[in-house]
C-alpha cells in the first residue's frame, strides 16, 4: 500500500503512450486472449467493444466477438461459452447492466468467472448517460466480485488481474471492473499499455475442469430444493472470502511482473497520521489527492482510503486502516434510496462489532454526471471536522440545488 | 434398441409427450450431443441436484435465454473444430414469448444448431396459463371459460413463419405421434449447416386433460384433424407435408380434451367449433393435406 505518494512510482514513462481509456482497456481485454467476447452496443462503454471488434478485424486478436440482440443475450452468450471452458468477456453499464440482472445471478450461481468491464453511468428514469455508480453499487448482492478503479492506468491493470482471481480454481467467481464512465471511458492520457507476452506469463491459459464435453457428459444448471441451495450461496460466500486474499496476492504478483501497486483490497494517501478521512471509490480519487495536498499544505491532517474491492467487502482491511482516525467522511456516487447509500452503509456495519467509535458522515455526490470539485472536497472535510464534536447530518446528497426542488 | 440417452427416473407425469419427445430426438441425435434447455417442466424433472437424467451434456440458464447460451456453446465448438451435434429442446413459453429476442438473435446470426420446441401449448410449469402458442378458445388458468368468455381469444403465434422470415435454412413441424417422421425430421435438421427449428406437438396430460394413456392418439388426432399439419421447408421451401387421407372433424379432437370442454356446455359454444374447423380447413388447403 502506498504511503501518501504516488503508487505509481515505477511506472515506465517512457512506454507510455497517449490512448483513449476504451482502447486501454480494449488493448488489457486483448493481452487477456479471451476465446469469446459478446456485448451489445450503450453508451458509454460502446468504444471498448468498438475496439475489440476492431483488433478481431484485424487479426490482431484471435476470439469469437458476437454481436447479439441485448445485453441479456451477451452475458448468457458468455454462459454458454464459458461452460464450455472459454475465457469469455463483455462490458457494460447502467440499463445494460440492469437489464442483465437475472443473468449476473446465474453467472455467479453457475460459478463461471467471466470479467466484465463496466462503465459507470447513472440509471434511468430520468434518462441520464452520465456516470455515477449507481448502477454496479445496485448488484453488490448478485455474487460478482467488484473492484472500483481510480484512473485509466488502473483499468488496464486491473482487467489483467481480474482473469487472475476469477479463474483461480478456489474463487471461480466472476468479476465486475468498475470504471466511471466517460471521466475514465473517454479520456485520453498517458497509459503504460500491457506488454502481449508478460500478460500471457501472468495470466496463464483458463483449463476448467468441468466443462460440457460428450465425452464426459455432465448437468449443468440443475435445480436445488431447500435441502440444497443454501449451500450453494454458502460456498459462493466463502469464495468471495478467499477471494480477499487473492486480490491481495494478485496485486503483489502484477507489482512483480509490472512494477505498478494498487493496494489490492484498498489503497491510502496520507491516511496514517489523518485525523480526518475521506473514503470514496473510482476516479474522484484524483480529485480528492488534489484537495488533499493542498489541505495538508495548510496543516489539515486528512487522508484517503480507497476501495478498490468493494465485493468482497474488505473488513479487516478497514478496521486496520481506519482504526486511529477521529472522524471519517465517505464520498459515493450512489444512493440507495431509502436507506442512505452502499458504501457508508457496509462501512458502519463492519465497524459496529469492533471496539472503533468513530463518527462516519456519508454523501452521495456526482450522481448524474455532476462533477464533485476540490471545493466540494473540502466542504466535506468542514463537515467532517465539525462532526468530530457531534453529528448533525449523517447522511446527505451533496450541493442539493434547493432552488429547484 | 439401444439404452436411451435421458435416463429414467425422471419426474415427469404419466402420460407426458415431454419425455418421449426428448427421447425420440436423443435417438436420432446419438451420443455425441451437448443439449441446451430454457426453465421448463424439462429442466425441473429431468435435474433436481443432485440427479440427472441427462446422459449427454446439458446446460440449462434461464427461462429466455437458452439461444444465446446455445450461441456461446456453438462458437466454441467451431473453435475448437468439434464436430458435435448441439440442440435446444425447450417448451413453448420460453420459445414462443420470453425467448423471442435471444432466439431471434441466434437465427439471424446463422449459428449451426438445432431448436426443438415441445410445444405444449401453454406455460405448464407454473401451472396452465396462456402463451402465444395457446390455441384458440382453448381453457387455461388466465384464460378461463366463463360467463363472459370461450377460453382464449386469440389464434396460436405462427412460429415456424417466425424462424422461416429469419431465413431458417430447415423448419419443420413435427409430433409426438409420428416418431419416425420426427427422428428423421431431427436427422436432417443436424445435417444442415446453420439453424434449424423442429416443432413438435407434445400434449400435456394435466393441462389438456385427457385419460391417461390417450396421449399419442390426441397428438394424432390434432394431424388427422388439420390442426396440426405436418411440413417441412428447405430454404424456405415447402418441400413436404404429411397427407392426410380423410379429414376427422375437429371435434373430435377438441371432445377428448378438458381444456375445450367448455365449447359443448355453452350455447355459442357451437359457433366456436366452426370457427375452429375452419382454422383446420384453412391448414388443409393451404398445406393441400388431402390429395
Amino acid at each position: 500500500m502506498s504511503k501518501g505518494n504516488d503508487s505509481r512510482k515505477h511506472q515506465n514513462t517512457a512506454n507510455m503512450k497517449v490512448v483513449e481509456g476504451s482502447y486501454a482497456v480494449a488493448h488489457a481485454v486483448m493481452c487477456c486472449r479471451p476465446d469469446v467476447i459478446s456485448a451489445y452496443p450503450i453508451t458509454p462503454q460502446t468504444h471498448i467493444v468498438e475496439n475489440l471488434s476492431q483488433m478481431v478485424a484485424d487479426g490482431e486478436l484471435d476470439s469469437e466477438f458476437l454481436t447479439v440482440d441485448s445485453e441479456f443475450s451477451a452475458l448468457s452468450v458468455l454462459i454458454g461459452a464459458s461452460a464450455c471452458g472459454a475465457r469469455s468477456y463483455s462490458s457494460t453499464t447502467s440499463q445494460g447492466l440492469a437489464l442483465m440482472y437475472e443473468v449476473l445471478y446465474n453467472v455467479s450461481g453457475m460459478r463461471l468467472p467471466i470479467v466484465m468491464n463496466v462503465a459507470n453511468r447513472a440509471l434511468g428514469a430520468p434518462l441520464n448517460i452520465w456516470n455515477d455508480q449507481q448502477d454496479s453499487v445496485g448488484a453488490r448482492d448478485v455474487g460478482w466480485l467488484q473492484i472500483y478503479v481510480e484512473d485509466v492506468q488502473e483499468a488496464v491493470d486491473a482487467t489483467l488481474q481480474a482473469y487472475k482471481i476469477a479463474e483461480d480454481a478456489k474463487i471461480r467467481t466472476p468479476i465486475m471492473v468498475c470504471m466511471d464512465g466517460f471521466i475514465l471511458t473517454h479520456v485520453y492520457e498517458p497509459v503504460e499499455l500491457l506488454d502481449k507476452e508478460l500478460a500471457k506469463e501472468f495470466l496463464p491459459k483458463f483449463m476448467p475442469a468441468d466443462i460440457l464435453d460428450p465425452a464426459h457428459p455432465k448437468t449443468f444448471g440443475a435445480f436445488a430444493d431447500p435441502f440444497t441451495y443454501t449451500e450453494f450461496r454458502y460456498q459462493q460466500f466463502e469464495a468471495q472470502q478467499k477471494a480477499l486474499e487473492k486480490i491481495e496476492l494478485v496485486a503483489r504478483e502484477f507489482e512483480e511482473t509490472f512494477g505498478r501497486n494498487y493496494g489490492g483490497l484498498i489503497d491510502s494517501y496520507h491516511a496514517e497520521d489523518a485525523e480526518i478521512i475521506l473514503l470514496t471509490m473510482g476516479s474522484v480519487i484524483g480529485t480528492i489527492k488534489d484537495a488533499i495536498d493542498a489541505m495538508r499544505s495548510e496543516g489539515i491532517r486528512v487522508g484517503l482510503i480507497k476501495v478498490r474491492s468493494y465485493r468482497p467487502f474488505p473488513v479487516s482491511a478497514l478496521r486496520k486502516a481506519l482504526k486511529d482516525a477521529s472522524v471519517i467522511a465517505v464520498i459515493e456516487k450512489d444512493v440507495s434510496i431509502g436507506n442512505e447509500a452502499g458504501l457508508v452503509t457496509d462501512l458502519k456495519a463492519a465497524f459496529y462489532n469492533s471496539s472503533i467509535r468513530i463518527p462516519i458522515i456519508g454523501f452521495t455526490a456526482g450522481l448524474g454526471g455532476r462533477d464533485i470539485t476540490i471545493k466540494d472536497i473540502r466542504k466535506i472535510v468542514e463537515k467532517a471536522e465539525a462532526a468530530r464534536k457531534g453529528i448533525k447530518s449523517e447522511f446527505e446528497f451533496l450541493n442539493l440545488r434547493e432552488e429547484i426542488l | 434398441m439401444e439404452k436411451s440417452l435421458l435416463a429414467p427416473g425422471h419426474r415427469a407425469c404419466a402420460g407426458c409427450a415431454m419425455p418421449t419427445t426428448i427421447r425420440l430426438v436423443l435417438d436420432a441425435a446419438g451420443p455425441n450431443t451437448i443439449v441446451v434447455s430454457p426453465t421448463s417442466c424439462l429442466e425441473v424433472t429431468t435435474t433436481p441436484f443432485p440427479e440427472s437424467a441427462w446422459c449427454v451434456p446439458w446446460i440449462h440458464s434461464l427461462f429466455e435465454n437458452a439461444a444465446a447460451v446455445a450461441s456461446g456453446v456453438e462458437v466454441m465448438l467451431k473453435r475448437r473444430h468439434l464436430d458435435t451435434n448441439l440442440v435446444i429442446i425447450g417448451g413453448d413459453g420460453s420459445t414462443f414469448d420470453i425467448g423471442m429476442g435471444s432466439n431471434s438473435g441466434m437465427f439471424e446470426r446463422g449459428h449451426k444448431m438445432l431448436y426443438v420446441c415441445y410445444d405444449n401449448e401453454a406455460y405448464m410449469n407454473t401451472g396452465v396459463q396462456r402463451s402465444g402458442s395457446t390455441p384458440f378458445c382453448v381453457h387455461t388458468t388466465t384464460t378461463p371459460a366463463g360467463t363472459q368468455s370461450l377460453g382464449n381469444p386469440r389464434p396460436k403465434k405462427d412460429m415456424p413463419a417466425i424462424a422461416l422470415a429469419h431465413r431458417v435454412p430447415y423448419v419443420a413441424t413435427a409430433s409426438v405421434a409420428y416418431p419416425v417422421d420426427l427422428r428423421r425430421k431431427v436427422k436432417a435438421a443436424l445435417q444442415v449447416n446453420g439453424p434449424s427449428y423442429v416443432q413438435v406437438n407434445a400434449p400435456c396430460i394435466t393441462g389438456w386433460t385427457f385419460e391417461a394413456g390417450y396421449m399419442i392418439e390426441l397428438a394424432r388426432l390434432a394431424v388427422e384433424t388439420g390442426l396440426w399439419p405436418l411440413t417441412e421447408y428447405v430454404n424456405g421451401e415447402l418441400v413436404g407435408v404429411k397427407k392426410v387421407r380423410r379429414p376427422k372433424p375437429v371435434e373430435e379432437y377438441l371432445k377428448a380434451q378438458g381444456r375445450y370442454k367448455h365449447l359443448f356446455k355453452k350455447t355459442d359454444g357451437a359457433d366456436m367449433v366452426k370457427q375452429i374447423q375452419a382454422l383446420a380447413d384453412a391448414n388443409i388447403a393451404k398445406f393441400k393435406l388431402v390429395d
